[in-house]
């Protein structure tokens, strides 16, 4: 692909044809902040967060919806280019909560990080700010529409990564919200609480529910696993803190998925700590099921499965086991069945 | 409501059928929905929540999509509207003229606000942004009629021609 | 199919024989409908009928004498036609009997006198020399109120699709050329080079490509696109199909505001008959070139208007507009090259391609070219649509066709380009009417409309209104226009409510400053104009309001006080019955009294009073 040059800041810098101008600027070391801009959705340029000065144009130009061409002349950060983003960030913050200490996304939010960068106070102009009721009926996502500055990341990501359109942007203007059809609950709709919407929102205005109030964002530790809901393998990223697992959210840098993950991956992982969950052998005595030691387990198994296999024959015996085991644990278990027991009855509930 | 003709389903009202015979003459065509939730919004006056369901599934678009359109529009509504609709032009002229007041009386006279619609359906008062009419202003649209020049003590006789 | 010479002959040689022949003909546009129109109609036919007169009644669109609706020419063989004004269904029989049957024209009633050769009646004006027409240019404009806008015989008679024929034996390039040369720049506001935008899209590649004509006119103010369409909708047809030729586009949009029923049903008329007719269709006039045409009604949205928010909304989406790049000359419509031009545009189209390019930039000035329809609305005594050559005077414009101020007052402002146009004071009067002169001034040409405020219009109350136009079809897309023009709207109206403070001035500069260079659409960045013009040019009233908590123009409520003047006052209770919150008491005979506490400064009282003894301040 051919490529282009042009200067940011003063700095020479080559991409190949077709690449934006805030992706030029970042690869030539400028700071431009984005929010609507997500490298995997398309691009509306709406939040106008990201302008920069082009050399020969009218206005300021959105940075992350304007192409770079040879010998553009970019520059990131003169006082128009500060005065508008500083403006900008006031007028988020003036229809927005004033309440970063109890904000379960404080630390992790773009909104908060670019105030604090561009030095940007609430109340600047003050006036009407939505007054939205909480929106907590869904089992895993809280939807705070009063922090939404509607950069309409996640009715793409629900349109073009999901292929569900279960949001959009409805009513106009000031009252613009990003709602399900007829503005319903989203427990409601036909939403299947993927979770891909909250894994974009630059705000706290879509957070987890599960994991509301049990950490801030910088005392969580984030282990990269593997889904055990199902064989596709997705990457994962388990919040712990403190030993306890809370939540897992997705990984862009994951291999299998990004930042895509089903409704199990995203908000099942909570069975881990349930105490529902059987940590020790139960064998039935007189009906009932009771406690017992592994080794007490295992030989009652292994003597019942002796005495089928020798008054019926191996293929008295099948094995079905569970594609949320791991690759290790299905191998041994089908070696276990074909060598030690010997039959080749054994399947497992993801097969067909 | 009913369902498509070709599932056999019962049929029971005119207004279905009006709605099926719309929905077949749009199917299939690229950037049809405006078009037909104004004929939806003809055939019911409004536009009823299965209805906006229905279109949503013989057009192919999203649910939430479709809302997002109807709600982006002025011209839309999702609640019953009256037979007579009378607009009020907000319009410059109609503004440095004093339409306000004829606005004022009007809601006055209905006993309703703006968007609100009277108990036995017969008017619905809304403001317009402006009507084209200024060479008339302060002026009211009432269906598609436009009445000019208007003063506050001619309104009663304005209204008493719509049933 | 096409309109051959022998053909066209015979519908001029029928279209010249009715014109001999007497002749009512009532003036149905909107307006005329709106003023009783078609009451007038009715009174006219049942009184020919009663006399048994042989007269043809007849109906045409808006003739641009607004202020005089419902309008009725009247014509007997051989003489001139007379347009009356204001006539209602109570005069009509006077005015047949008296002009029709006796043959003497109502001299106080007529407006003006259309000679076209005839024979001309003493003490009425010409119409080329009255005070609304004599500085006016009739281009676009000319079959408005001349013509059936219903019967394309008018249309064709009067040299309609002469511009089509021509077109079709020109090389596509040639006809661009011809558009080039005559220097029309877009009619819609935008001011671009038509001839340009036709290159563009002519030299895009694209399997398919549009032409849409832009008729969703939004602008408080502004009815000239409606004027057009209702009066000559062939003639946009024909702009739109030599465009569709020249750009190689063989399907074309007409985007139509919904609050234009009749203009939308006479497009659909004029659509239909030139089907029949095989002007529009497959192989058009023989020359394998196929156009075909189709509606689409607005829903209500202003910013539909912008042109990627049009194309988004033909497509049946959210009005929300596009970024630019892509242009819609190169991605328009369903992503293909797409012409979008104004109505005004288009109807300049045939006459420039039928006269030349020469002829159209003879008129205007050397960077705006033709002829301009405005809009002329507000405190002036003659609002209406006028037809000027660029470059007039704001003055002109004001004193000569507008015949000059309301009531005798003072001019203080004009509002040129609605909402995202500007204030101009009295200095600006002697500017010229062209794009950069206007643009220079902080207004815009935009698409024609002209507001004209007296002495008694408060500046930020006229600003505090457009914004609230603005604020209210805001998108809310993009953050700067969607949070930006809220927060400015509720800085003007705190000042006007009396609680302004001094740093108000400061804010609206800075979000004014940032709406107009971050907003992502046109809408959004000339948002703010009216706000900078009136701050540019009435600053003291703005520190009047904030600094004095007082309203110079007497306009805003929460700054008046009104007060009962002891040397006028007769104590005559008629206000007292007039107050609707009791505020006003006395006894009779005796100096009554304003409560200030109970007041609401709604101002029944000041027009009940017959002794000017009500003073606001």
């Amino acid at each position: 692909m051919p490529n282009v040059t042009l200067t940011v800041d003063g700095t020479q810098v080559t991409v190949p044809k077709g690449t934006t101008v805030v992706e030029a600027a970042w690869k030539a070391g400028a700071f431009v902040p984005t929010l609507c801009h997500d490298p995997e959705l398309s691009k509306p340029g709406a939040c106008r967060i990201c302008v920069v000065e082009v050399k020969g144009a009218r206005n300021l130009v959105a940075s992350c919806v304007t192409e770079a061409v040879e010998g553009m002349e970019v520059q990131t950060s003169t006082p128009a280019v500060i005065e508008a983003r500083k403006t900008i960030l006031e007028l988020m913050l003036d229809n927005h909560p004033e309440d970063c200490l109890t904000c379960h996304q404080a630390g992790d939010c773009k909104l908060q990080d670019y105030a604090y960068f561009y030095n940007v106070k609430p109340g600047a102009f003050g006036g009407e700010s939505h007054q939205y009721e909480l929106e907590d009926d869904n089992l895993f996502i809280v939807r705070n529409m009063n922090k939404c500055i509607l950069c309409g990341k996640c009715l793409r990501a629900c349109e073009e990564k999901q292929g569900r359109a279960v949001i959009d942007f409805a009513y106009r203007g000031f009252k613009t919200k990003v709602t399900t059809a007829l503005d319903q609950p989203l427990a409601d709709s036909v939403c299947v609480s993927c979770g891909s919407c909250v894994a974009v929102c630059p705000t706290g205005a879509l957070t987890e529910k599960a994991m509301l109030g049990k950490a801030r964002k910088w005392e969580i530790e984030k282990i990269r696993t593997t889904c055990p809901f199902c064989g596709v393998g997705c990457n994962l990223d388990l919040n712990v803190k403190g030993g306890k697992i809370l939540g897992a959210t997705s990984n862009p840098a994951s291999p299998t998925n990004g930042r895509d993950l089903c409704v199990k991956g995203r908000f099942g992982i909570d069975y881990v700590h349930s105490p529902k969950r059987l940590t020790k052998p139960l064998i039935k005595k007189n009906g009932a099921f009771v406690e017992s030691s592994w080794d007490e387990a295992l030989d009652l198994v292994a003597t019942k499965l002796g005495e089928i296999k020798n008054k019926f024959g191996s293929d008295a015996i099948a094995a079905l086991s569970s594609a949320r085991c791991t690759n290790e644990d299905n191998y041994v278990m089908q070696k276990f069945v074909r060598a030690g027991i010997g039959t080749n009855n054994v399947d497992h509930c993801a097969r067909t | 409501m009913a369902g498509c003709a070709c599932t056999g389903e019962k049929v029971d009202s005119p207004q279905d059928l009006q709605l099926m015979d719309l929905l077949g003459h749009y199917r299939g065509y690229d950037g049809s929905l405006i078009p037909v939730l104004q004929g939806v919004q003809e055939i019911y006056g409004y536009l009823p929540a299965e209805v906006l369901e229905k279109v949503s599934q013989e057009l192919k678009i999203p649910f939430s999509k479709v809302f997002g359109v109807v709600t982006f529009y002025a011209q839309f509504h999702l609640k019953p509207r009256g037979r007579n609709i009378i607009r009020v032009c907000l319009g410059t002229a109609c503004h440095v003229l004093g339409n306000a007041k004829v606005f004022d009386r009007l809601k006055d006279i209905l006993g309703v606000d703006n968007g609100g619609t009277t108990d036995d359906l017969r008017f619905t008062l809304e403001s317009v942004a402006c009507i084209g009419a200024c060479g008339l202003a302060p002026c009211i649209m009432i269906n598609d009629d436009t009445h000019g020049r208007l003063t506050v003590d001619g309104l009663e006789d304005i209204l008493a021609q719509y049933a | 199919m096409s309109i051959s010479k022998e053909m066209r002959s015979d519908i001029e040689e029928r279209y010249k024989r009715n014109l001999e022949r007497p002749r009512i003909v009532v003036g149905l546009g909107t307006c005329g409908i709106a003023a009783g129109g078609n009451k007038v109609m009715d009174a006219i036919k049942a009184e020919v009928a009663k006399k048994g007169l042989d007269v043809d009644v007849d109906f045409t669109s808006c003739i641009g004498m607004c202020f005089a609706e419902p309008v009725v020419e009247m014509a007997l063989p051989g003489r001139a036609s007379v347009v009356y004004g204001g006539v209602g269904p109570e005069n009509v029989v006077q005015l047949i009997e008296s002009h029709m049957v006796q043959k003497t024209p109502v001299a106080e009633q007529a407006q003006i006198q259309i000679l076209g050769g005839a024979e001309a009646y003493e003490g009425i004006p010409a119409m080329e020399k009255s005070e609304y027409y004599e500085q006016q240019v009739r281009s676009v404009t000319w079959r408005l109120g001349r013509t059936n806008p219903e019967r394309i015989e008018d249309y064709i008679a009067t040299g309609g699709y002469e511009g089509i024929q021509k077109a079709l034996t020109m090389d596509r390039i040639a006809i661009i050329d011809e558009i080039k040369k005559s220097g029309l720049r877009g009619r819609g506001g935008g001011g671009f080079p038509t001839g340009t935008k036709w290159q563009f899209v002519h030299d895009a590649v694209g399997d398919k490509k549009y032409i849409v004509c832009n008729a969703d006119e939004g602008d408080p103010g502004a009815f000239m696109d409606r004027s057009v369409l209702e009066g000559d909708p062939h003639a946009v047809l024909e702009g739109m199909m030599i465009a569709a030729y020249a750009i190689g586009a063989d399907e074309g949009v007409i985007y139509c505001r919904a609050e234009y029923p009749l203009a939308i049903r006479r497009l659909n008329m004029a659509i239909k008959v030139a089907e029949e007719m095989g002007i529009m269709g497959e192989n058009i006039m023989g020359s394998g070139f196929n156009f075909k045409v189709r509606i689409k009604a607005g829903a209500g949205a202003f910013v539909c208007g912008e042109e990627t928010a049009l194309l988004n909304s033909i497509e049946g989406q959210r009005g929300m507009p596009r970024v630019r790049p892509p242009f819609p000359a190169h991605k328009g419509l369903w992503q293909k090259p797409t012409c979008l031009n104004n109505v005004e545009t288009f109807a300049n189209v045939p006459n420039i391609i039928r006269k030349g390019g020469d002829w159209f930039s003879s008129m205007g000035t050397e960077k705006s070219k033709g002829s301009k329809v405005f809009c002329i609305t507000g405190k002036i005594n003659h609002t209406g649509l006028c037809e000027v050559p660029m470059g007039m005077t704001l003055r002109d414009l004001v004193y000569n066709i507008a015949g000059g101020i309301k009531d005798g007052k003072k001019f203080k402002a004009v509002q040129s380009g609605g909402p995202s146009g500007g204030c101009l004071p009295t200095e600006k009067l002697d500017l010229s009417i062209d794009y950069e002169s206007l643009g220079q001034a902080g207004a815009i040409m935009g698409s024609g409309g002209l507001v004209f405020m007296d002495e008694d219009s408060c500046m930020l109350d006229i600003a505090k209104y457009f914004l609230n136009f603005t604020q209210m079809e805001s998108c809310g897309k993009c953050t700067p226009c969607r949070e930006g023009t809220k927060r400015m709207l509720e800085t003007l109206e705190r000042i006007c409510e009396g609680n302004g403070v001094p740093e108000d001035i400061d804010n609206l500069e800075r979000l004014a400053k940032v709406i107009k260079t971050s907003a992502l659409c046109a809408l959004g960045q000339t948002a703010p104009n009216p706000v900078l013009t009136t701050l540019k040019y009435f600053r003291d009233e703005y520190e009047a309001h904030i600094n004095e908590k007082r309203c110079p123009a007497g306009v805003c409520p929460e700054l008046l006080n009104y007060t009962i003047l002891a040397d006028k006052c007769i104590g005559c209770g008629v206000c007292i019955k007039a107050c609707p919150t009791g505020a006003i008491s006395g006894e009779k005979k005796a100096v009554h009294v304003i409560d200030p506490t109970k007041c609401v400064k709604c101002g029944a009282c000041v027009p009940k009073c017959k002794f000017d003894a009500i003073a606001k301040a």
